[in-house]
């Protein structure tokens, strides 16, 4: 039985649930698995996207708005993630909390979390409790501000910082998630400050700030509704159209500053980070093509080749062969606008200094660098995506918010079904292509992260000047 | 600051419910002692398959703790005819996901692959648990692999937390007092050799157990098991159970000191109850209520009304023998005490009156609903059908789960606190700064309170 839910920042990673693609072999099953996707906007604005499947009596609601901490504004980090919690304090006809218990005494599971480019609100529910699921959205996204306290905020924000404090500060290298996108993005970049935020950040967002974040961004036409599982498409529409329609469509959200972002870093850029961790650890970054596009795809199966399950380039070097680490995976961020990043995350073996550890990961990555990856390994990370990808479809409330992803970025749910022929265009050549490009000395961060007691002066001293700024 | 007036009657009414029955399945035997579970799921071209033997941590010789999870790791690391690197990328060209673990009552090797590759998935099964090679090098490494988690444990507050709880918990003669993964006083004296014995003693067919879920039908299923593993054979050994004593007849306070801790990591609790307990069902709906569902009383006590945490809940872990009653929250440091003593006042509240009916509904209600959601996946199926297996449950039992689940009622509710949360027993592990917890803690009264560093050794 699970634990509960309760709101949280989540990210996928390869480890775990994850979402990725297909491939050559098994196409003609994949075919037969083809999603069935309807989709139309509300006068407002909402765009809807309905996806039938009635193995089982379950119906997932899942909902994405887009607005995540690039929106935030100047000495406002972490304001996104916080209004999330406040999402669940209640709205004009639902009490605080009571959202949580609606849908768990309905039978629903349900959550919600902050992203970068967006915030999701989800929830799976027996498919006899459908219109539950799509009232309390409705009435959150329209009549949110009448249940906002000054007292609810002080609580959320009390729970955001203890979240902070778990999550982060009091976790070994808990801190990454928020230095890497740092190191990684240029200071005026959106995606450069922290989605948890700081804590004077959280400290001095008030309800004013509420009521203004929500009047700007969650609007019905900033928002994609998805509705996956046992349901009657007839029925769905109506019951959308009876709780979303009267909601009116927003004024417009200001834009995201200019995203682009040139392809390399143009330099190997470097931070050492102290902290009350027993083993070094680095993450490396590389500035890779935005998620979606054709060489996204490339830079994904790349990933999956260095970093994904044991038979992965880098676990079978570093862990298995060389002993040099106690573990290794990689991944990308996916995010949709301006560049995203891939990751390789590796974390030293007893014995092995922080210094010795970047060496030899750079080490790898030259070598990849110079000689390519060998066709079997493309092929293994191309199939090892392909079941995770088929293996997430079995849940409702997974398909739902994949669809909700390619509707919120492209306006294209319909691209879910063409994952399958996009993994399957990814060749070797493309894949060494995207390592040629990007994975070279020009285009790395280096995250280091250093037992306390044991850092070394000098290097130290130079990570300290780039994180104390 | 007062919540407006809700208008209940807006609120939607659900429709009638579709039915839903917990996946068919049908059993058969081998002649040499393995069982075959099938549960044919056709939804999409997929396949879990979970080889459970009875060979969990519970096995571990007194002083060799970490076999039983080393010899199950090692089972992926090769085999007589291939080494660990060709091995996994046998696997994984299928790309199937493969894992080994050895928890407290079994160990299982599971394997999720499109069905397609089935066949030579199955295959693969039944060389890695027949024939697996425990080379010196791999035995090594697993080893090494083993004291740097141990490593990374002393600074992680969470695993921290509980691990030192289960210590504090149990007698010290007691298998459950000792990490499953074994520390690093036992991993460092484990050899090959007797990981070799404790395989050929532990993993023979009649303590085998395989379980399918997914895109295929009982006779293909029983056609594949055979060919893998028709021909194993062995004799099978006495089965384990664990010493489940508790370790302290009065209530204590443990300080793990870490210094500057930003928070305290907080475990409160005491030994529970078996899994095939009479009592297993009223006890979850209690649970659900007193900490184990997000509308608790323990998470909206400590999370929403006060703002102390991240998140608060409370859990009975469910092995052969009896595991652990927990209540696991990470706290402000400066308030480890007020949160600690609202966890108190909750626990004395449920055992001093009946819930409400409301309070009772909310619990039996998700309970009942949520049912068709946790078996979405092959791999749910599976690990419910193992849960069968490992605690011999009756076949109906999911079928009966959801009326067992309704038909709690608040009396029985009120029973189980009663006779089954024990104030007076209660551990209590604080993760945290002893600066600023250890006076407001002593303060409480709770029990007598003491030091130790991040093994466990008491310190000044």
């Amino acid at each position: 039985m699970a634990r509960y839910d309760s709101t949280c920042v989540t990210r996928a990673r390869w480890k775990g649930d994850v979402n990725r693609v297909p491939v050559p072999e098994a196409r003609v099953q994949f075919r037969s698995m083809h999603i069935p996707i309807v989709t139309f906007r509300l006068q407002n604005g909402l765009f809807v996207t309905l996806s039938e499947d009635h193995t089982a009596p379950i119906v997932a609601v899942n909902l994405w708005y887009h607005v995540g901490s690039a929106n935030e504004r100047p000495g406002r980090t972490g304001f996104a993630h916080l209004f999330e919690h406040m999402l669940f304090q209640g709205s004009a006809d639902v009490e605080a909390n009571e959202h949580f218990e609606l849908v768990q005494r309905a039978g629903g599971t349900l959550n919600g979390s902050t992203w970068l480019e967006r915030t999701n609100y989800f929830e799976t529910l027996p498919s006899n409790q459908l219109e539950l699921a799509l009232w309390l959205e409705a009435n959150r996204m329209g009549k949110l501000l009448p249940a906002m306290t000054q007292q609810k905020l002080d609580t959320q924000r009390d729970v955001v910082m203890n979240e902070r404090r778990w999550s982060m500060d009091n976790q070994p290298y808990g801190t990454w998630m928020e230095k890497l996108p740092a190191l990684c993005f240029p200071e005026t970049h959106p995606f450069h400050h922290s989605l948890m935020g700081s804590m004077d950040d959280l400290a001095a967002a008030s309800l004013e700030d509420v009521a203004k974040f929500f009047e700007t961004y969650y609007t019905p036409d900033n928002a994609v509704l998805t509705i996956a599982g046992d349901f009657e498409p007839g029925e769905a529409r109506r019951m959308i159209e009876a709780h979303f329609g009267p909601i009116p469509r927003g004024k417009g959200k200001p834009p995201l500053p200019n995203m682009t972002l040139p392809p390399l870093f143009d330099q190997w850029k470097r931070e050492v980070v102290p902290d009350d961790i027993m083993l070094p650890r680095l993450f490396l970054g590389f500035r890779s093509p935005v998620f979606g596009s054709k060489e996204y795809y490339a830079a994904s199966v790349c990933g999956a080749a260095l970093g994904l399950r044991n038979g992965s380039r880098l676990r079978r070097r570093l862990v298995r062969e060389r002993q040099i680490a106690a573990d290794a995976s990689a991944f990308t961020y996916d995010l949709a606008k301006g560049a995203d990043l891939l990751v390789v995350d590796v974390t030293a073996r007893p014995g092995v200094g922080a210094e010795q550890l970047e060496q030899e990961v750079a080490y790898e990555i030259d070598q990849v660098v110079r000689d390519g990856l060998e066709a079997t390994e493309v092929e293994r990370a191309v199939a090892v995506i392909q079941t995770m990808f088929v293996t997430s479809m079995q849940q409702a409330g997974e398909r739902a918010d994949r669809l909700s992803l390619f509707a919120t970025y492209f306006d294209n749910p319909d691209r879910l079904n063409e994952e399958v022929e996009r993994y399957a265009a990814v060749t070797t050549e493309s894949v060494n292509n995207f390592i040629r490009e990007r994975l070279g000395e020009n285009n790395r961060a280096s995250l280091v992260y250093v037992p306390r007691d044991e850092a070394p002066g000098e290097l130290v001293g130079a990570g300290a000047a780039a994180a104390s700024q | 600051m007062t919540a407006p007036a809700i208008r209940k009657a807006e609120r939607p009414k659900p429709s009638g419910p579709r039915e839903y029955h917990f996946p068919r399945f049908e059993r058969r035997h081998l002649d040499n002692g393995v069982e075959l579970i099938v549960a044919p799921v056709t939804k999409l071209p997929l396949i879990t398959v979970a080889v459970l033997v009875d060979a969990g941590a519970v096995c571990d010789v007194a002083g060799r703790e970490g076999t039983a999870q080393l010899v199950a790791k090692l089972l992926l690391e090769g085999t007589e005819r291939s080494d660990g690197a060709e091995l996994t990328e046998r696997f994984e060209r299928l790309g199937a996901s493969v894992d080994a673990e050895a928890d407290w009552d079994a160990a299982a090797v599971s394997l999720t692959a499109l069905s397609e590759h089935l066949p030579a998935a199955f295959d693969l099964l039944g060389e890695v648990i027949r024939t697996p090679a425990f080379r010196v090098r791999e035995v090594d490494r697993l080893k090494a692999e083993r004291l740097a988690e141990l490593l990374q444990l002393r600074a992680e507050p969470r695993g921290l937390a509980d691990e030192l709880f289960s210590r504090f918990l149990y007698a010290q003669s007691s298998r459950y007092a000792r990490p499953e993964g074994g520390d690093e006083r036992s991993i460092e004296v484990i050899d090959r050799d007797q990981l070799v014995s404790f395989y050929e003693t532990r993993y023979v067919p009649a303590s085998t157990t395989i379980v399918v879920a997914g895109d295929i039908e009982a006779d293909r299923a029983e056609e594949l098991t055979r060919h893998a593993f028709g021909t194993w054979s062995g004799a099978k050994p006495t089965r384990v159970l664990a010493d489940d004593l508790p370790g302290r007849r009065e209530r204590g306070v443990h300080v793990i000191v870490k210094p500057d801790a930003p928070q305290s990591e907080l475990r409160i609790g005491h030994v529970g109850i078996p899994r095939n307990h009479p009592d297993f069902f009223p006890v979850n709906v209690m649970n659900a209520v007193l900490g184990g569902l997000f509308n608790s009383r323990i998470n909206l006590n400590l999370r929403e009304a006060h703002g102390y945490t991240y998140g608060a809940f409370s859990s009975f872990e469910w092995r052969r023998q009896a595991g652990p009653f927990v209540v696991s929250t990470a706290v402000r440091s400066d308030i480890t005490d007020a949160a600690a003593r609202e966890v108190l006042l909750e626990i004395d509240r449920i055992r001093a009156e009946a819930i409400s009916i409301d309070e009772l509904s909310l619990a039996t209600s998700y309970l009942d609903g949520v049912f068709p959601i946790r078996f979405e996946t092959t791999a749910a199926i599976a690990a419910a059908l193992s849960v069968l297996v490992l605690h011999g449950l009756p076949d109906d039992y999911y079928d009966r789960y959801r009326a067992h689940v309704r038909a709690i009622t608040t009396e029985q509710i009120l029973e189980a606190a009663q006779r089954h949360l024990h104030p007076d027993a209660l551990q209590m592990v604080v993760v945290g700064d002893p600066s600023v917890v250890r006076a407001p803690l002593e303060a409480m009264n709770f029990g007598p309170t003491t030091l130790y560093d991040t093994l466990g050794q008491p310190s000044a």
